[in-house]
């Protein structure tokens, strides 16, 4: 059970300084994902299984695929084409494919060798973290959604197309620029 | 089987959340900035899960759910005002939003 956490940091700590150091946003977004794997699957060790998933689903998920969004709508001017072409090339995805590769071998071992948070660690489950959540926390969870209403509504706003209408001052900056 | 590693786990986190500070402030592309907003974000939870497991409690975990809506809230609104920088400047890159002081 050591090792595993062992293995998984280190692939953890490799993956984030390989983002970085990527040039490419679509490259470092790979190894961001590997990064969240490797730490759901320290998770996963120390006894966390419930947050382990929630790492996955909602990080790696959900939040990834709105940066991948974002990405695809910034269309990063021409050379997105070749960079596209370059996805496919073998060196660009088999660093990443080989770390995930290790995590998902340290999860079948875990599953199938050492059972669920082996025999040292207390596993503190769902249930658990559901009544501690629900509990002496529900004021917290209130203002939590509360925040993601705002940050929906807010992204909203700020996102929305609008009309060009400067200020004058900065619409006469514009005149002279032209 | 030994005991848990909460002290490795917590180098860890603070190697993490200095990757992801050396992002932020050598990068100038504001996408590789939010990237690495996230990474801190995440070795903050991390250091908060490894707290609970150490003293056998609920609450770092609860911490974690918490910072995770959180960071889903930051994201959507920065991604947001990405977009809208790209409109407005053609650029992703942080240094030209400094002509907004002139």
């Amino acid at each position: 059970m050591v090792i595993i956490f062992y293995i998984a940091s280190i692939i953890s700590f490799i993956a984030t300084i390989a983002v970085v150091t990527r040039k490419n946003a679509v490259h470092a977004l790979l190894y961001l994902i590997v990064s969240l794997l490797g730490v759901a699957v320290i998770f996963f060790v120390v006894g966390a299984p419930f947050v382990a998933a929630l790492e996955v689903i909602v990080y790696a998920g959900a939040i990834m695929v709105l940066f991948v969004f974002a990405i695809m709508m910034l269309n990063m001017g021409k050379n997105s084409e070749a960079s596209e072409s370059n996805l496919m090339n073998f060196g660009t995805w088999i660093f990443p494919a080989v770390l995930c590769l290790v995590l998902l071998c340290e999860m079948i071992y875990v599953l199938y060798v050492d059972g669920v948070g082996g025999a040292s660690v207390t596993t503190i489950g769902p249930v658990e973290v559901s009544r501690s959540l629900f509990g002496g926390y529900v004021l917290a969870i209130e203002l939590t959604g509360m925040l993601l209403m705002s940050g929906i509504v807010g992204a909203y706003h700020i996102g929305r197309e609008k009309k060009k209408e400067y200020h004058r001052y900065l619409q006469s900056n514009e005149m002279t620029h032209e | 089987m030994s005991e848990l590693p909460i002290n490795a786990g917590l180098v860890l986190a603070a190697l993490l959340f200095l990757t992801g500070l050396l992002g932020v402030l050598i990068r100038r592309n504001i996408l590789f900035m939010l990237m690495s907003v996230e990474i801190m974000f995440n070795a903050a939870g991390l250091a908060f899960v490894l707290g609970g497991a150490k003293w056998g409690e609920a609450d770092g975990q609860v911490m974690l759910i918490f910072i995770l809506a959180m960071a889903a809230a930051e994201v959507s609104v920065g991604l947001a005002l990405i977009l809208q920088m790209h409109r407005l400047f053609k650029s992703v890159d942080s240094d030209v939003l400094s002509i907004m002081k002139d």
